[in-house]
């Protein structure tokens, strides 16, 4: 195995700790919707190279910061590098141009494309986008030879070739999860950020997408995904980012992460293990005859 | 019932100039709406800046025709630019609105007494084509194709305004099997995953909603150019939703749907109309028993044929939703989602 192993050792294991290598660092993102502060993140680094997962409870704001690190929405404030350049602010397409590439937690496969088309989209720097070469089917005939047998290839590894040419509306909803991150590989990035990757997808299916993220890391490739299951977690990530409330409230590695008490806290509620008091049980057993004086109530009136 | 007469009209109606002034705008629609999923509800302001050009251009300025021509291409590039450049960034929806209030706006503006001398205000503006119709190469007088016979100017009309429906499709079928296509079909899929592949999605609507429009004012010239007239209120909001009707009665998104379903939507409202005005002159319906004897005058075959379209369309969309010519395994994907 590469240096990934071992890097995370003399990392501290504290919230914004810095990283030997880190591709992506972020610094003061802030994003508000009215009164709630959805995302506030102090700083970040996401080491190169390595599966990073972005845990927490719901409504902690991960997708947000997903959205906002990929330029699919703005910040109040904050700004980021990625790979030593300023990302923030940038279009959603340039972002994936520079190389950071993300899937969505609602799979966006493009349904009524077949699955080869959706591959193929994949591809930058086609020179049959424009309009006018478009028209002019030997400009750009070569590349879309090139495309297709990347596409391919990538099929087989992802065991999609069998739905080659069906439309991907088609495909279960393991198979759009497979297809949307061979697409995203499609772009050839640096990095590649998935939101939920296995949400809604069949148990049998959970190891093989695992076994495909671990080899975008042996690739060379940055990992950084967002993920509810702790055992996807453990089985997968080299470092764990816990956020809770729109804060980044632990890092470290999953094993740090599984008996750190503020995490615990974040999931569970911070007085999920501490007995009543006298006054809650009061308050609790009035509340419960209220209900049952109300029903009693009703019963009556029939 | 005079069936010669039904099927001639019907005929010469759906394979002449008003089908392809339906078809043109079809067409833009159909890269609009079919390949990018733009909902350009305005139309037909793409055929009012197509006719006024050409009909204000030449009567009102005094300028060459052709270069009248020119210049509606150029306008519509711009009203394309003017439409989009607020509402693309936004969801579908926000062009819908602005197409539709453009195209009354349009219509408004033209039918407004204050410019009569510009525009020509409600009366419009007549005679400008003789340019194009100098050039026409067939003989006067009218000329047979089959058991159908259509005057020489139509015939020059029909020449030219088939060929522009040709090459239109044409340069839709070669953009359309590009990687251009791939992108705009992806558009109407899902924008976001198209962005997030490092796609401009705002250039590609944009394009397309100028390719479309300028199909669509293209649409227009033929429109103007055919009568030697434009009125404002011939370029009512209904002729939108004709070209529509068309473009998901032929199949949306394939290349020949919206020509194809010009032809039926014209031939079936002329052969409606004339068979009803049939069945009405020759007193037919009296001599049917149970039925009132004021069921149908002569003065509301019009609303007639409407309705009678209107439950065709919908029989038609409820057996056969994807069109003639479209692919039921994708409507079905739609449904679903």
């Amino acid at each position: 195995m590469p240096v990934a192993d071992t890097w995370m050792e003399p990392v501290e294991r504290t919230p914004g700790c810095s990283k030997p290598d880190p591709i992506l660092v972020a610094d003061g993102v802030r994003r508000t919707f009215g009164g709630l502060t959805a995302v506030d993140v102090g700083h970040v680094e996401v080491q190169r190279g390595s599966i990073t997962a972005l845990i927490g409870p719901n409504g902690a704001g991960k997708t947000t910061f997903f959205n906002l690190l990929t330029g699919f929405d703005e910040p109040d404030e904050g700004t980021w590098t990625f790979d030593g350049a300023s990302v923030a602010g940038i279009p959603a397409h340039k972002v994936a141009r520079r190389g950071m590439v993300r899937t969505f937690q609602l799979t966006k496969s493009l349904a009524r494309l077949s699955v080869l088309e959706n591959m193929k989209l994949g591809a930058t720097a086609q020179r049959g986008e424009g309009f006018f070469a478009a028209l002019a089917r030997p400009l750009w005939s070569a590349q879309e030879k090139d495309v297709t047998e990347r596409a391919d290839e990538l099929l087989v590894r992802f065991k999609l070739d069998h739905m080659r040419g069906e439309f991907a509306g088609e495909l279960s909803g393991g198979q759009r999860k497979l297809l949307e991150m061979a697409r995203a590989l499609m772009v050839q990035p640096q990095m590649v950020m998935l939101d939920e990757p296995m949400a809604g997808v069949n148990p049998a299916l959970t190891q093989s997408l695992l076994e495909h993220v671990k080899a975008l890391r042996d690739d060379g490739m940055t990992v950084l995904f967002v993920e509810h299951d702790m055992d996807v977690v453990h089985d997968i990530s080299d470092w764990v980012v816990v956020m809770a409330e729109g804060k980044i409230i632990a890092e470290g590695t999953a094993d740090d992460i599984s008996t750190n008490s503020l995490v615990i806290d974040a999931y569970l509620g911070s007085h999920h293990d501490a007995p009543l008091t006298e006054a809650e049980v009061q308050a609790q057993l009035a509340e419960a005859e209220a209900a049952i004086a109300i029903e009693e109530g009703r019963a009556d009136d029939v | 019932m005079d069936w010669r007469l039904i099927f001639d009209t019907a005929l010469t109606q759906g394979f002449g100039p008003q089908a392809i002034v339906v078809a043109l705008a079809a067409i833009g629609l159909n890269v609009q709406f079919g390949y990018a999923g733009l909902l350009n509800f305005g139309q037909v302001a793409f055929l009012a800046v197509g006719a006024y050009s050409i009909a204000m251009g030449v009567d009102t300025f005094g300028l060459n025709f052709w270069l009248c021509v020119f210049l509606a291409l150029l306008s519509a590039v711009v009203l394309a630019l003017l439409l989009g450049f607020p509402t693309l960034r936004l969801r579908t929806d926000y062009l819908a609105i602005v197409t539709i209030a453009a195209g009354e706006i349009i219509r408004l503006v033209l039918r407004a007494g204050s410019y009569r001398g510009t525009t020509g205000g409600a009366a419009g503006i007549q005679n400008f084509a003789d340019d194009f119709f100098e050039i026409n190469p067939f003989p006067r007088g009218s000329n047979g194709i089959g058991f159908v016979d259509y005057s020489s100017s139509d015939l020059w009309v029909m020449t030219v305004g088939w060929g522009l429906v040709a090459a239109s499709c044409l340069m839709i079928f070669l953009l359309i099997r590009s990687p251009w296509g791939r992108v705009v079909k992806a558009i109407r899929e899902d924008e976001d995953a198209v962005r997030s592949l490092g796609k401009n999605v705002y250039l590609y609507k944009m394009q397309a909603l100028i390719l479309g429009g300028v199909i669509g004012a293209v649409g227009g010239m033929i429109f103007a150019i055919d009568r030697q007239s434009i009125v404002p209120d011939s370029l009512g909001t209904q002729r939108t939703f004709f070209a529509y009707t068309a473009l998901i009665l032929g199949g949306s998104g394939r290349v020949g749907g919206p020509v194809v379903g010009a032809i039926v939507f014209t031939f079936l409202t002329a052969f409606t109309d004339t068979t009803l005005r049939e069945l009405v002159e020759n007193n037919i319906l009296d001599k049917i028993p149970l039925l009132p004897s004021d069921l149908l005058v002569a003065n509301e075959v019009g609303i007639a044929v409407q309705i009678l379209v209107g439950l065709g369309l919908m029989a038609l969309m409820i057996f056969r939703p994807q069109g003639i010519f479209g692919d039921k395994r994708e409507v079905a994907i739609s449904a679903r989602r």
